[in-house]
């Protein structure tokens, strides 16, 4: 971990409710974490645990009740809605379990999506997509539909998606849940690189022990509340099958790379 | 993006191909029904702001003197007068019908400049004391030719009227009627005198035309003044009055029908609404991914009505094409009853712009429903 760079991510004291039936219904209690410029996090924890209620937090996608919560610097709690899209078209790509891709447009078009927003121009439009489908290993795959391509095809796609922008923070909501064993891997091997070769910092929430053990940093929610936060002695994640039985080395859960 | 509301409009072909043609039929059905209503109201547009109609005072059916031609000549303001009557003949069979007029034509075709006829068939029809001048569409429906002797039955005048064709007239507007034959009051006399001396030198009514509009009003009072009290009273009024007149029985049917034309647009208003909001249902968890990816609320809502319209003018285009075709079969099998089947330039572009007027409302509410998707949550309900 680099000791130098600020926290990308500190949350203190965070608290988040959805009011169902005429009362609040409390989600995350109490969370306070932090988490360095490219780091690879997974977050695990049963079902209903609040990780994608976390997640959604962290990227700018839902708001806190309470609590600080700042992204490279910037306050998200202060934020206005116009201000908080602008910042997630900028700072965050997103990877989905159903991948989300838009079913009438074409691979290129899926992943040119978030550039126009930017002030590129066509041109160079063109040429940051097929950079990204290159990465991916899908170049050979730019006109075609979602649903000529397989499910991990389309993880790929969705993944070329995420980081055409160039985001600081690729948010990852079980992006291998729907995969088999052998789609899952690539696409883990492909959030490995862009962690490891790119420098991003990836948050990952998913339910298979394996993929996350490839991460260095494993954070358990359990109910809501954050009750584990352990690293593995790998100083980044890795790639293809995993060593069975990484140690485990649990320091006591805190903040703090 | 405008790629994306293309895209969605060919999402579901039959759904969008049963909305297209859903739309075309309602501009079609909007467009013929304000044709229609037009060509009742043909005979009013065309009126002359200057021409006064002095018919009997009881009614249409009776008749007046023609010595009152010279007394209303007399009045000041005037600047033509003309009369005709009304013949109600037909044509070798009862069903060909079509309006005859008897008229003093050197003074009744000077007052309708509208009807334009070529100098030298103008001369041959005032010199033949026979001659008879139809509409080019008249003249058409018959075959007929100039020289070509044409036989009229008389029902308001008994007898049988053998006439020349020596003129064709067309209008100066697609909405002057072209369906009228006009021969020489003075032939009608003749027979008349023979036969019921009694209905001779009696007209059906006299045209007159006043130097400028202003003097429409004093000028009808000043001819029912003068025959005041007298054996035939008249009534005077404008000629848009005197063709109202006549078609106000039918104001009722013109209602209904202008209020279908627009119940019309009102059903594909839903239709198209349906449409579309059954789209936006299905893609707000796609309308949830475009947001978190930093699109705004306003980008959405340009994708939907960029969808709605593209529908709309699909379909209104179509139902523009389709349009005449349509007028020209309606125009064609039922010459008899219009005869002028006006489609104006004006019903197009309205026929248009409900059309883009349905597309903008029909996508409001989608708009508006995908605007306030909430991200969180409608990524929940698809992942
Ligand atoms: N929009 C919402 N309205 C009401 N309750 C919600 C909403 N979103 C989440 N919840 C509730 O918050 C709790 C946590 O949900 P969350 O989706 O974060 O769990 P999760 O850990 O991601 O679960 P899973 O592993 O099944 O995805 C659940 O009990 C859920 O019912
Ligand atoms: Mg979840």
């Amino acid at each position: 971990m680099n000791e130098v760079k600020p926290p990308l991510v500190v949350i203190e004291h965070l608290y988040k409710s959805y009011r169902r039936g005429g009362q609040d219904l409390p989600v995350l209690e109490d969370i306070s974490l932090t988490i360095g410029d490219g780091e690879f996090l997974a977050l695990m924890g049963p079902s209903g645990s609040g990780k994608t209620t976390l997640l959604n937090l962290i990227a700018g996608l839902d708001r806190p009740n309470a609590g600080r919560l700042t992204v490279g610097g910037t306050d998200l709690t202060q934020l206005s809605e116009a201000q908080l899209a602008a910042w997630r078209a900028r700072h965050v790509g997103f990877i989905f379990q159903f991948y989300q891709l838009i079913p009438v447009l074409t691979a290129f078009e899926n992943v040119e999506l978030p550039l126009l927003l930017t002030p590129l121009s066509r041109r160079e439009r063109r040429e940051h997509v097929e950079l990204a489908l290159e990465l991916v290993g899908l170049s050979d795959r730019k006109a075609h539909y979602p649903g000529q391509l397989s499910g991990g095809q389309q993880q790929r796609v969705a993944i070329a998606r995420a980081l055409v922008t160039d985001p600081t923070l690729i948010s990852a909501d079980e992006p291998t849940g729907d995969l088999d064993r052998d789609s899952a891997n690539e696409i883990l091997d492909l959030m490995c690189r862009l962690n490891t070769d790119f420098g991003k910092t990836i948050i990952l929430v998913t339910h298979d022990p394996e993929a996350a053990s490839r991460a260095p940093r494993l954070i358990r929610l359990i109910k809501g509340q954050l009750i584990r936060d352990e690293r593995n002695d790998a100083r980044s994640c890795h790639l293809a099958a995993p060593e069975p039985g990484a140690p485990e080395n649990p320091p006591p859960a805190g903040p703090g790379p | 993006m405008f790629k994306l509301s293309w895209r969605n409009s060919l999402r579901h072909p039959l759904r969008s191909g049963l909305t297209i043609s859903g739309m075309a039929v309602a501009v079609l059905a909007f467009c013929l029904l304000r044709t229609v209503v037009a060509a009742w109201y043909a005979g009013v547009t065309t009126a002359s702001p200057v021409r006064l109609v002095v018919r009997n005072a009881v009614s249409l059916t009776f008749r007046l003197p023609m010595s009152y031609y010279a007394r209303i000549q007399a009045l000041p303001g005037i600047k033509r007068v003309t009369y005709g009557s009304w013949v109600g003949g037909t044509y070798i069979d009862e069903k060909n019908f079509f309006p005859q007029i008897a008229g003093h034509l050197p003074t009744y075709l000077a007052i309708y400049p509208e009807f334009v006829i070529a100098s030298d068939e103008m001369s041959a029809l005032l010199q033949d004391r026979r001659g008879c001048v139809a509409g080019r569409k008249l003249a058409e429906r018959y075959g007929w030719r100039l020289g070509d002797l044409i036989t009229i039955t008389g029902t308001a005048y008994p007898g049988r009227y053998e006439l020349v064709l020596r003129a064709i007239y067309r209008g100066d507007a697609p909405t002057v009627d072209e369906g009228r034959m006009y021969f020489h009051y003075d032939f009608l006399n003749e027979t008349i005198k023979k036969r019921m001396p009694d209905m001779a030198d009696m007209v059906g009514w006299f045209m007159v035309q006043v130097d400028s509009p202003e003097l429409v009003g004093p000028v009808s009072e000043q001819i029912d003044a003068m025959f005041a009290n007298s054996l035939a009273e008249t009534k005077t009024e404008s000629e848009a009055a005197f063709v109202l007149g006549m078609i106000s029985m039918t104001e009722a049917i013109i209602l209904a029908i202008r209020v279908v034309s627009w119940l019309v647009i009102g059903v594909i208003l839903m239709v198209l609404s349906n449409t579309m909001a059954m789209s936006a249902r299905e893609r707000l968890g796609e309308y949830a991914v475009l947001k978190t990816l930093g699109f705004r609320p306003r980008h959405l809502a340009g994708v939907i009505l960029g969808e709605s319209l593209l529908l709309a003018l699909m379909g209104g285009i179509l139902g523009l094409v389709l349009t005449f075709p349509a007028v020209y079969l309606f125009k064609t099998s039922l010459s008899q009853y219009f005869r002028v089947f006006p489609l104006t330039n004006l019903t197009l572009a309205l026929g248009m712009a409900t059309s883009l007027a349905v597309g903008v409302l029909a996508a409001l509410f989608p708009a508006w429903q995908a605007s306030r998707v909430g991200i969180a949550e409608a990524l929940r309900k698809v992942g």
